[in-house]
Formats: structure tokens, sequence, C-alpha cells
């Protein structure tokens, strides 16, 4: 029977729960890198045993972590324990390196005023759907970097950050590239998102990148609403059979794109708010969507207290509420960009943490939801493997 | 022999329990000692100096002898105790606060 590997990143650690394709009977592992933000595991398409790990810390900057069996055990790439305490050649300790490339420059600082461009952690990382050793990772402040040494080394792709990268602004949780999607038809062709960049496009390999961003509004954001770039994106995803329609969770309003983001147009619908950060795509249903409507900019929490998963089975516009199994009152935590996943079994699982250390698992995509574990820290990010 | 004191969580990443004890060559300064516990652990590259310009991150702190060595220039010498192996080089986490 098919497994499941959901993949949790919190504020005090790394978590891995895992259950047999009935979605039932969880085991917890850890915390994995106790005390330290996680903000992201990525496992590998092409080996499932394959992962990688963002650990960062405000006293000690960023760590590369990754693990070959599975998440049993972890090292940083290029200095396992054999090689660390050696003093031989071979490169070691450059797989937290990360420098932008050439000179920084400067971006957009709160004030309006230009400010260097200054490494801080890794939000988001992204496996090469077809090589182990290839990722990517996307940073804050915002650039994205490539390893092809399984993350011993990186190397920025400096093309992004020539796309206006002089007038993209932080927000208030900083400014990172924070979702990557590779498309799987097409391997030149990647999709970035960035706070408060905007939507971006590299046709060719990452070397030279485009804003996508006709149709998406930022009334209350911009003062050019229609500006080029300095949209703040918080999510996008894409069902893998069709790369070129991709939906986007925006600070306010839902969109979608079916031209590979040449034009977008927003499919807020009836939803009671389109405030919120996670979107995701059902595995067997490329038409089925779903997002976490929160109150406001202002509220980070679900509108009145009710935790509810909004899905939309027409790629947008109508929506329903799915409620069976979340709390419907007294709930205010809130669902972060990288918190929501889908496995790719049959009955597609759809998951989803919050920043109450909850992380819900519903096997029937979507109708009645469980909590697989409760009290974690705040949740960062949850991905799943499904597991031959 | 000079002895190192690496907070909780540089121990975990370095895989070591207790002090860290370093053969260090004469002068021994504060960049003499983070270069040699670079050298021999080099996970810890990038979380207690920038990888790039070497410059001590800014939550991360440096005590000898009951003195705050943290703002001095990395060519500081380390005082006689410490280069003695009698009194340890302590790197520490800055107070968070709350």
């Amino acid at each position: 029977m098919s497994g499941i590997r959901v993949l949790v990143g919190t504020k005090k650690g790394a978590f891995i729960l895992t259950a047999d394709g009935r979605r039932k009977d969880w085991k917890v592992s850890g915390p994995h890198f106790a005390g330290w933000e996680i903000y992201h595991l990525k496992g590998s398409a092409a080996d499932p045993n394959r992962i990688y790990a963002s650990q960062s810390s405000g006293w000690f900057g960023q760590i590369i972590q990754r693990s070959d069996d599975g998440g049993k055990t972890w090292n940083t790439p290029g200095s396992s324990p054999e090689e660390l305490k050696s003093d031989g050649p071979m490169q070691k300790g450059e797989s937290n390196k990360f420098v932008y490339e050439g000179k920084a420059g400067t971006h957009k600082w709160y004030d309006g005023s230009q400010h260097p461009w200054e490494f801080k952690r890794v939000w988001h990382l992204e496996s090469s759907l077809t090589d182990p050793d290839t990722a990517y990772a996307g940073a804050e402040d915002a650039a994205i970097f490539k390893t092809t040494d399984g993350g011993k080394t990186w190397k920025e792709l400096s093309g992004l950050r020539k796309a206006k990268g002089n007038l993209w602004q932080p927000g208030a949780g900083g400014m990172a590239v924070h979702t990557i999607l590779l498309d799987p038809k097409n391997e030149k062709r990647i999709y970035v998102a960035i706070s408060a960049g905007g939507c971006f496009r590299t046709d060719d390999g990452g070397k030279t990148w485009k804003p996508i961003t006709r149709g998406l509004k930022s009334n209350f954001e911009l003062p050019d609403p229609d500006a080029e770039v300095g949209h703040c994106v918080h999510r996008i995803a894409l069902h893998p059979s069709r790369p070129d329609v991709l939906f986007m969770q925006k600070h306010w309003d839902v969109l979608r794109t079916d031209n590979a983001g040449e034009q977008w147009k927003e499919v807020s619908g009836n939803l009671p708010t389109d405030f919120g950060f996670p979107i995701d795509v059902n595995f067997n249903e490329p038409e089925t969507i779903y997002v976490v409507p929160i109150t406001s900019d202002s509220l980070h929490y679900p509108p009145e207290g009710k935790l509810r998963v909004y899905r939309s089975k027409t790629g947008g516009g109508e929506w329903e509420p799915l409620t069976k199994g979340l709390p419907q009152k007294d709930c205010y935590v809130n669902v972060l960009r990288d918190a929501m996943a889908v496995d790719s079994l049959d009955k597609c699982g759809i998951y989803f943490g919050t920043t109450g250390g909850q992380v819900y698992c519903s096997p029937d995509g979507g109708n009645s939801w469980s909590a697989i574990v409760r009290d974690l820290p705040a949740v960062y990010s949850v991905e799943v493997q499904t597991l031959p | 022999m000079i002895r190192v004191v690496l907070p909780f969580h540089l121990r975990n990443l370095a895989r070591v329990d207790g002090e860290v004890e370093l053969e260090v060559v004469a002068p021994v300064t504060i960049r003499a000692v983070i270069d040699a516990l670079e050298a021999r652990y080099p996970v810890l590259r990038g979380t207690i100096r920038d990888h790039d310009t070497l410059k001590r991150r800014p939550f991360v702190r440096f005590f000898a002898c009951k003195e705050d060595l943290s703002l001095e220039l990395p060519e500081t010498k380390l005082p006689d105790d410490v280069v003695a192996g009698k009194e340890p080089f302590l790197i520490v986490g800055a107070i968070a606060g709350g």
C-alpha cells in the first residue's frame, strides 16, 4: 500500500508525519533541528529519500540540511560527520553560502529609499523534477539560487533581480522568493512569486526573467494598482498536467491565468474574503482548487473565528466552504503561504498547518478533516510525499 | 591549547560535547581562534561570522575572562589566561529578551 510522508517546518524545528495510504494512523518524528526555525523542507520527485531542509536562526544564520534516507538522518551537504573533522582539500562548509552574484545592488526600502540587498534566509526549496542533486532556493532578500551538486554549493540566478528588482519592496514579513514552480513539460520554464515583487517567469532556465502581472490589481497596496512589479503575491500553484494554468492567492484577490501568466483574471467569486495565503490544486482534478480565507491584512485569522477551507470545483469563481472536522468557533490561527499541500493518491489528500501548531489532513479531497497533530510550534510549511 | 565554549545550537551543529580545544599559532587573536574553529568544523562557517565579510553576526557575542570582546577588532590578542588554557573563549548567543 502507498505511504504518505508529510514534511512540516515549524518555528522550532522540523517534524515528519508518516502514515499508510489510509491516512488514519500517523507516526510523528521530531523535532529535527530542535530550536531552529525551519522555513521549508522539500523532497525530491526523482528520489523520495532525498529531502532538503532550510534551517535558520536569527543568531546563527542559514543552514542547509540534506537527508538521503527519507528524513531519518541529516547532514549539511558536503560535510558528513567523518568529513567534518578532516582537513582534506574537499570543498566544505559552503552549503550555507548564499552570495548575490556581482554587485548586489539595491531595492526599494520601506521609506521609498534604495537599500542594499542583504541575504537573510532561505524561505523555500524546490527540487528538480528529474535530478536529485539539482534544486532551487528562494531567498530573503528576494533572489533565487541553484545547486547542481546536491546542495554543497549554491549560485544565484541573478537575472531575476534584473527584472526591475530595484522597484521591489519588502512587506512587513520581509522580501523573499517564496514560491518556485517548475514546469513539468518544459524544463526551461520556471515561475516564481515574490512578496512584494510580484510574479515572474523564465523560459530559458533562469537566465532571463519577465514580470507576469498583467491583470493584477493592487488598489490598497500600490500607488499604481496596475504596476508591472511590486505586487504582494502570496502564493501560486499549478497542476502538473496543465502547467500553463496558474492559480494565485494575492494579498487581496484570488486569480487565475490560462496562458502562463500573460493575462490574469480574478476568480474570488463568492469567497467571504479574498485575503489569504496558501492556494493549491487537487491532484486528480485540475479545476479543483483550495484556499483558506483570512479576515484581512490587518486581522490574520479566519473570519468569525471559523476555520474554513474553501474549495472551487470550477477553477475559481464558485466556492464552497469545507468545515467538517475543522473548528467552527473560537479559532484564531493563521495558515501561512507554504503550509498547504496535496498528495497524489486516488482520493486526493489535502493537508495544511496552522500557526497554532495543528496539521490537518483531509483524505477525501476536502470533504472531511482531522488533525494529525495539534500542539506543534507554529507551522511555517507543509509538504507531502506520496511514497510507492 | 585554546579552549572554546560554543553555544548549544552550534555544539549540536558541529556535533561536539563540551568544550572544543584548538591549536592556534601565536599571536592568538579573535580572528585566529575563529579561523581555527572553522577549519576544524567547516559546518560552522557562516554561523558565527559572515561568509564573505567575516564580520561577526550581530547576535553572536565573544566573552573571555569576564570581559565582552565582541566589539574588539578581529586582530585583538586574547587575554593571557585564554592563551595559557586557564580560561575558555566563550562564543555566546546574545540574550533574546523577554
